[in-house]
């Protein structure tokens, strides 16, 4: 089948069923996208799908062949989308891990409402799991890249 | 490119070849305790060699300034301030530093323990000397390059930024490199005066942001190379079961299954990525010998531990006589306080890459133990240690887990390799983890108090139940005289309190249970410290005094302590009012030689405990990166409150009863209280950051429900009555 990662077309012999996740980290290489639980908890695999967040590791390859999937990898070229400059900004990351699936969940929360309030963040973000607790980080990131990303458009 | 990712051994050959034109630094402080020896662990050679491995700091002709870390990165932000110190002497520029993760070599040994691993909060006291020491070796060679190739007296060099200056000569660190590498190390050198430093104490940002921000920074579980397959292991249901017999027919049919071979752990699956490992998995059928393990109930197990802490223990502290003192004593407090068994749960499941081949073998992982997986896998593999080569990847946390004795998830994909006589990656999914035991060990506090005149505890007569998480490891050894862990009782045996409380005894009752127990982020104080400053809270409002004033009556004539419980007292506005529905509590708490307070602010809403804002103070001494210390106060908390509010690890019929984050819920973003950070001053040692965040936050919280509604919540996790 023919998946669109990133702007660029692979052909991909997967099973229908293998899910996204796995298809985009052990067969296409791109390992930005994490594996946390694989039960839709976590929200570390958290990829976009024609623009919408979606848990690659509850999406099955065939159900988003021939769509637009970004991953971290594919959010910008030179990490300056305001999402990733805010991160920088506030020091946000700690191991690491979730990060992906955070950045990923923030971009698309800004991408619907460029000014999201706290309870927005809230339901946005609020099952993107971390255990080093960066939380109130991502919260003040995610106010920073509404600013960033104002300032750019202006 | 990351070696890592691309694990050419000729790549890697050429890639240190370059590096090493030009200087490098090495520098070995003789290891103090060794705790490895018991491991039969190699000691470091007493006048170690200096070859390219053993370096600390590599100066490239291009400028390029690389710092080798002898210790893991799992978040605790070392990445960025163990350059600091080395950039502190050098007067090098830190943003500019390239970071690695040192190979698993003598070199790199704790220089306290003997062994090279990260964990107890140390990397920073502990490497405090020796990382500004290389800097300072490396800024003396340069000096001294440069002095020679301009013909003056050292002394007339001055440096900056990444140069060596001379009256209007200015030489870079790099156009120096080769000539310094020929130069004999100093035997001496000196280290700056703390009025000069330019870099520690600056709040710093991250070295490894730009990686962890663009999914480039590789984890064990992202290493990739042609050949490597991909495994998971089906392991006993219940703890020290044994595998009697399997089917492997249904598994072989799944599409990009390989192999199917047993391990000592169980039965692994081996396919061409995890995927096809995990369907095939399922499609495994095993028959299992559960052993004893299968009538594990923590049910029954509480019961015990209730009964032992009636009964007299091992004695970890004494003073006075507590128990003639209770005896005569007219108003005596008396309860009982339980801690549940805890998944440490970090983000990254474990995960191993093995390759054996006729080079020795090679492991990418994310570890804190790399001594310990290097002799683990020698002693597999029949290779020598030096032929094991441990690569170590960022940690997608570890908070202890990635820290066992026995090399548990290592040793077991060293197995799965060497039966699959293939490179293969052994990956643990969410499920195996939440049910795979190393737990933090359940734990009862009972303790008596009788209250004096003043109010003040009289006696305090104090029994701990809990299971060693060092019997049977390497670092029994440590307790094998008093038969007391001392990781069981720290926290309340030495605990400041006791120190103002005449007569006083704490006892240990060490339960024996097949459950796997291991260090869990704070290790004895996640539950000593809810124990003592519950009580404590008890004491105050039992004795009619304001909690905050009883603690500083206790802790007089202790200033560390008593600093940290007023500046986070004072921040938080204690005594002022609230609004309503809301009341603060508060704990403070000393663990790995950093003291810490928090005041907690929550209410209930619908049952449950909302904390709204949490103000911490901290002495952790020298405050190398308060960007970090700040992180790790807002870590440890987050870690703390999850294990508060929702943590525990339950079996029935030997089974755990949890599996996903569904069942065992850690915190979440609408969870994270507003934390407030305050860091003390000071110029003594420093002390740790990465797990003294953790104790004081589940009584400071159970305190204010206290406070809030009257209720004593002694049992983890905090669940308000209705």
């Amino acid at each position: 089948m023919k998946l669109r990662v990133n702007g660029k077309d692979h052909e991909v012999a997967a099973p229908a069923d293998m899910p996204l996740l796995w298809v985009l980290r052990d067969l296409l290489g791109l390992t930005g996208t994490k594996y946390g639980c694989g039960v839709g908890q976590c929200g570390s695999c958290l990829v976009h799908v024609d623009g919408k967040p979606r848990r690659s590791c509850m999406t099955d390859v065939a159900d988003v062949a021939g769509k637009a999937i970004t991953t971290i990898e594919g959010l910008s070229a030179d990490a300056s989308h305001p999402v990733q400059r805010a991160w920088a900004e506030m020091d946000v990351v700690q191991c690491g891990y979730c990060q992906s699936g955070q950045i990923m969940a923030a971009a698309a929360l800004l991408a619907e409402k460029p000014k999201p309030t706290d309870p927005e963040i809230d339901t946005a973000l609020g099952r993107q799991l971390c255990r080093c607790g960066t939380y109130q980080r991502v919260r003040a990131a995610v106010h920073r890249a509404a600013e960033l990303d104002q300032e750019q458009k202006s | 490119m990351s070696i890592l990712a691309n694990p050419d051994r000729r790549e890697f050959l050429k890639a240190a070849a370059l590096t090493s034109a030009g200087l490098v630094v090495g520098f070995f402080v003789p290891a103090g305790r060794r705790f490895a020896q018991a491991a039969d662990a190699p000691a470091a050679p007493a006048t170690p060699p200096l070859p390219q491995a053993n370096a600390f700091l590599r100066i490239a002709p291009d400028d390029t300034v690389t710092v080798l870390l002898a210790h893991s990165e799992m978040g605790q932000g070392i990445w960025t301030s163990l350059p600091m110190l080395i950039a502190e002497e050098l007067d090098y520029d830190v943003a500019r530093m390239k970071v690695e993760h040192a190979p698993a070599a003598p070199a790199y040994f704790h220089t306290a323990f003997g062994a090279q691993m990260t964990g107890g909060s140390t990397t920073t006291w502990s490497e405090f000397d020796r990382y500004r020491q290389v800097g300072a070796i490396a800024r003396a060679l340069l000096v001294q390059a440069a002095a020679q190739r301009l013909g003056v007296d050292p002394a007339a060099c001055r440096t900056e930024d990444g140069a060596v200056i001379a009256g209007e000569r200015r030489l870079r660190y790099g156009e120096l490199a080769l000539d310094a590498a020929t130069l004999p190390r100093p035997a001496t050198v000196a280290l700056k005066d703390p009025k000069d430093w330019k870099v520690i104490g600056q709040p710093t940002r991250r070295l490894d942001t730009p990686e962890k921000i663009n999914g480039e920074a590789v984890f064990g579980l992202d290493v990739r190379f042609d050949g490597l397959l991909t495994a998971v292991v089906a392991r006993s249901p219940v703890f020290g079961g044994k595998v009697k017999g399997f089917d492997a027919n249904a598994a072989l049919a799944v599409p990009g299954v390989r192999k199917v071979v047993q391990v000592p752990s169980g039965v692994a699956v081996v396919a061409d990525h995890f995927w096809a490992a995990q369907q095939g998995r399922e499609a495994l059928k095993v028959d299992w010998d559960l052993g004893p393990g299968a009538s594990l109930d923590t049910g029954a197990m509480l019961a015990e531990y209730r009964k032992l802490a009636a009964a007299d223990g091992k004695v970890a502290a004494t003073g006075g006589d507590a128990p003639g003192t209770l005896a005569k004593a007219g108003q005596v407090v008396e309860v009982e306080y339980v801690a549940p068994y805890l998944a440490h749960a970090p983000m990254e499941p474990l995960n191993a890459t093995v390759r054996i081949d006729a080079d020795g073998c090679d492991i990418w992982t994310g570890t804190q133990m790399q001594t310990g997986e290097q002799m683990a896998a020698a002693a597999i593999t029949g290779l020598k240690p030096e032929r094991v080569r441990i690569h170590t990847t960022f940690l997608g946390g570890g908070f202890g887990r990635r820290a066992t004795a026995n090399s548990d998830w290592v040793s077991e994909a060293v197995h799965v390799a060497k039966a699959a006589g293939a490179p293969v990656k052994t990956v643990w999914t969410r499920e195996d983890d939440i049910r795979g035991g190393y737990y933090r060990p359940m734990a009862v506090h009972r303790i008596r108090a009788a209250l004096g005149p003043d109010g003040l505890p009289a006696a305090w007569d104090h029994t701990i139940v809990s299971q060693s998480v060092m019997a049977g490891t390497p670092f029994e050894s440590m307790f094998a005289k008093t038969g007391v862990d001392p990781s069981s009782v720290e926290g309340a045996a030495d605990s400041p309190y006791l120190k103002a409380i005449p007569n006083h005894r704490v006892q240990l009752q060490d339960y024996r249970s097949p459950v796997p127990v291991l260090w869990w982020r704070s290790v004895g104080h996640s539950h000593t410290a809810f124990a003592m400053e519950c009580m404590v809270d008890e004491l105050a409002r039992a004795a009619g005094i304001d909690p905050v004033q009883y603690r500083r009556r206790l802790l007089a004539n202790q200033p560390r302590p008593l600093g940290v419980l007023d500046l986070a007292a004072g921040k938080a506005g204690w005594g002022t009012p609230l609004p309503g529905g809301r009341a603060r509590g508060i704990a403070v708490h000393e663990s790995f030689g950093s003291f810490v307070a928090q005041v907690a602010e929550v209410s209930i809403e619908g049952g449950r405990i909302r904390v709204h804002r949490v103000v911490c103070a901290i002495d952790c001494g020298i405050a190398v990166n308060p960007t970090t210390i700040e992180a790790q106060m807002e870590s440890g908390i987050a870690f703390g409150l999850a294990a508060a509010l929702s943590g525990a690890i339950t079996f029935q019929d030997g089974r755990v009863q949890q599996s996903n984050f569904d069942d065992y819920r850690v915190l979440r973003l609408p969870d994270m209280p507003r934390v407030e950070v305050h860091i003390v001053p000071s110029r003594e040692r420093p002390g740790g950051v990465g797990e003294p965040g953790t104790p004081p936050i589940a009584p400071a919280v159970a305190n204010a429900v206290a406070a809030l509604t009257g209720q004593r919540l002694r049992e983890l996790p905090l669940k308000p009555r209705a």
